[in-house]
């Protein structure tokens, strides 16, 4: 069996960065394995722009934002093997993968990345009732027939979800030359970014409907309408809220869900409110030597922070290989008031410098702080103008302020 | 005349008031910081966006994305949608060649975002 020091699995903006990072902290032997035919993951279909303002300080396009990724990769000859599908990794780090040159084989690895990305949450799992037609599809699908493929998948469409991606399609659906007849939203409120709302939604004149949901899709062969109807509080239709939209599309852009079928089969301890592996302040998984980055450890709203965490992961990778990480002692991180899905979950004690946290807001909160608790006692407070759910919070803590915890960390949103 | 705004720059989404007098800016009100007065002084007078859309080859089956140049008034966006769309450009292109240059007198170009080989 062929052993590599470091095995990338998934060649998107995760896996890319995480390989140039590790790379420049001095690991030769690299192996990135990539599913598609393309370096480059979910970027190659973003043909909007708004990608690379932290990282590159220009606003580029998801597709040139994929090509210098790429083109870093490989002008550090780093060994990318493309249509090449990891079927499994064993928790003795042996990656079981196969593709169509050499068939089925395995590696074992001495460090693994995991950076296998997300999928969206399909029909299946929103359980909408209805007729089985074509024409529902998600906003992702949607968006690689009309971006990859050059095909345009209706002419009359209604969104489900509010969510960027749901956004960005109905903008892009309206610019070549479909009518987005709808958007309806569940919550009162849109998850997407303020920018998305005013420059794909209200530019375009597009309705959208809060407080609402699909509850009949109609349609043989394929949909001709579909049934909406208002939700109360605890998002439970209100019989007689019904009305009819004729459309032949429904899309589906109801959340994005960390993709971990992997990690699961290497035994690899899941978060279930991020969906995520269980990652301590190396991004470390409760595998020795296998780390986790991007939106396979949480689903991020910007490849530049999914790219940062990847470069992280790489360095951290490089570390362990020379023996510089230690399976030293944790101490758990709880999410408290206001923080949905902290990462790291776990944070060592020994170690210098700094420790970035990240979390979703579970509310909007104007004007306040983030505390971090050591031991139930306030060590840290980082003042915010405004958090929403709809914008992951980043923030760093001195790992001197933390390395006292005795029992546990708490992190909370005071208002 | 008064136009209510709502600012994009950052997630506070500070809803902005923007006094008019005909097609002149007199002045904003509502924003905390500076990047909301320009905002709110371009928005009010003329949105400007980047387009992004798709483009056919000659010869191919699939198209290629491209952008403009630099943003563009919102009002000429379907003016410019319709040009990329009656036009078909021929490979090979590169990234940052120029396809239509100064598309509906915008003074911006429509660049290619793709390699096509």
């Amino acid at each position: 069996m062929r052993t590599v020091d470091l095995v990338i699995i998934g060649g998107g903006s995760a896996g890319l960065s995480a390989a140039v990072g590790a790379r420049k902290q001095g690991v030769e032997d690299i192996l990135v394995l990539e599913r598609s035919p393309y370096l480059g993951g979910i970027l190659r279909q973003c043909i909007h722009n708004g990608f690379g303002v932290h990282k590159y300080k220009e606003d580029l396009t998801g597709v040139e934002f994929a090509k210098r990724i790429a083109d870093e990769a490989r002008a550090l000859n780093i060994t990318c093997m493309c249509e090449t599908f990891a079927l499994s990794i064993s928790p003795e780090k042996v990656v079981t993968a196969m593709n169509p040159s050499s068939g089925l084989f395995t590696i074992q690895a001495r460090a693994i990345i995991l950076a296998m990305g997300c999928r969206e949450r399909s029909r299946g799992a929103l359980m909408i009732p209805g007729s089985r037609c074509a024409g529902v599809i998600t906003a992702g699908t949607a968006q690689r027939y009309l971006n990859l493929e050059g095909y345009l998948p209706g002419k009359r469409i209604v969104i489900l979800g509010s969510g960027d991606i749901g956004l960005i399609m109905a903008r892009q659906f309206t610019v070549e030359g479909a009518k987005v007849e709808r958007v309806v939203e569940i919550m009162p409120y849109s998850s997407g970014l303020a920018r998305n709302i005013s420059q794909c939604i209200e530019d375009f004149d597009i309705p959208i409907s809060y407080s609402s949901t699909v509850t009949q899709i109609k349609g043989h062969g394929r949909v001709s309408s579909v049934v909406v109807s208002k939700v109360d509080e605890k998002r439970r239709p209100i019989p007689g809220t019904e009305f009819e939209i004729p459309c032949d599309t429904l899309l589906i852009s109801a959340g994005l869900i960390p993709e971990n079928e992997l990690s699961k089969s290497a035994g690899i301890e899941l978060s279930p409110v991020t969906k995520g592996a269980v990652v301590d302040d190396y991004l470390m998984t409760s595998l020795p030597g296998v780390f986790s980055c991007g939106n396979v450890l949480h689903v991020h709203d910007l490849v530049d922070h999914v790219s940062a965490e990847g470069t992280q992961a790489g360095a951290n990778a490089a570390r362990y290989l020379r023996g510089e990480v230690e399976t030293s002692e944790t101490v758990p991180v709880e999410s408290g008031f206001g923080v949905n899905g902290a990462v790291p979950q776990k944070v060592r004690r020994a170690g210098t410098g700094k420790v970035d946290f990240m979390f979703r807001p579970r509310d909007k909160f104007p004007a306040c702080r983030i505390c971090v608790d050591v031991d139930g006692v306030c060590a840290a407070t980082y003042h915010r103008p405004v958090l929403t759910p709809g914008e992951m919070c980043s923030f760093s803590v001195d790992r001197s302020v933390l390395a006292k915890a005795k029992e546990k960390i708490a992190v909370r949103v005071e208002v | 005349m008064e136009k209510q705004l709502v600012c994009i720059n950052c997630p506070m989404g500070c809803r902005l008031i923007v006094s008019m007098e005909g097609d002149k800016v007199c002045s904003v009100a509502g924003n905390v910081c500076k990047r909301g007065e320009e905002y709110a002084r371009q928005e009010a007078v003329e949105p400007l966006r980047v387009l992004t859309s798709l483009m056919r080859i000659e010869g191919r089956e699939k198209p290629f994305s491209v952008k403009t140049s630099a943003p563009i008034p919102k009002r000429l966006m379907f003016d410019c949608v319709n040009e990329i769309f009656a036009h078909r450009a021929v490979a090979p292109i590169h990234v940052g060649d120029v396809i239509l240059a100064n598309v509906c007198g915008t003074g911006c170009d429509v660049i290619s975002t793709q390699e096509v080989l």
